[in-house]
């Protein structure tokens, strides 16, 4: 029994606002990862080899640079969400903190890498 | 219960709710992979063709095999998630239905882009 009132344990706890949007951009994700990775999945599938000149040729291609780019964004975004979930799920006290810190940084500078590689690829090196 | 979860009878709802979080784990594994893809191109000859033969390599059919089911079946059970995000679909036989749907479908567009890629 605390002598904390109940208004006085939840003020500065956060609003409920993060939640929903962390479950809205989820979504959103998806969504758009439908047509997009169909897209990867089919070009992938009708390349007429897996040698370099055409993989070059592939991602250099600009339409194609464009749409590696927004999947690219997209997928570490949703990776980054649905893994911070099973983090939160799983781990608890200073472990779940640093994990989830460490996490999101190596998110951020995998999505900083894959857009630096495609823009070198198509821009020249 | 936990961690006595052979304590419950099969149901095909939660094993495919835990098959979507353990594909989506798996998944951003393959983002890893999806990255290191995009650098070795943009690295040049020498360094895509050490990719190439790792992806070339057993070891890499393998993992190329499961992340193609894990994708398929990630991909069409968020599209189930997504059917009930709009409120449809929540009976059990419904559910059930809908739920082996995604098993086959994932288990054939597997099969499919495996044979078009290797075959």
């Amino acid at each position: 029994m605390s002598l904390k009132s109940p208004i006085g344990r939840v003020l500065g706890l956060g609003s409920a606002k993060e939640g929903t949007e962390h479950w809205w951009h989820q979504r959103l994700t998806a969504v758009a990862m439908v047509p997009l990775t169909l897209w990867f999945v089919v070009s992938m599938i009708r390349l007429p080899d897996y040698g370099f000149a055409t993989m070059q040729a592939f991602v250099a291609a600009p339409v194609n640079a464009v749409l590696l780019l927004l999947l690219s964004g997209t997928l570490l975004f949703h990776s980054a969400l649905g893994t911070q979930v099973v983090i939160e799920d799983y781990l608890h006290g200073g472990s779940k903190l640093v994990t989830l810190v460490a996490t999101r940084f190596a998110y951020v500078a995998l999505a900083v890498a894959t857009s630096f590689a495609i823009l070198k690829n198509s821009l020249g090196s | 219960m936990s961690p006595h979860l052979s304590a419950y009878r099969f149901r095909i709802t939660s094993t495919l709710s835990i098959l979507h979080r353990m594909t989506g784990v798996a998944l951003s594994a393959g983002t890893l992979l999806f990255a290191i893809w995009l650098i070795s191109v943009a690295s040049g000859a020498e360094s895509y063709s050490s990719f190439a033969s790792f992806i070339g390599s057993w070891l890499g059919a393998v993992i190329i095999a499961g992340f193609a089911f894990a994708f398929f079946y990630h991909l069409s059970n968020g599209i189930r998630h997504l059917f009930w995000d709009a409120g449809k679909g929540f009976e059990i036989e419904q559910a059930q239905a809908s739920g082996w749907t995604v098993v086959a479908v994932s288990a054939i567009a597997t099969v499919l882009t495996l044979l078009s890629i290797w075959v």
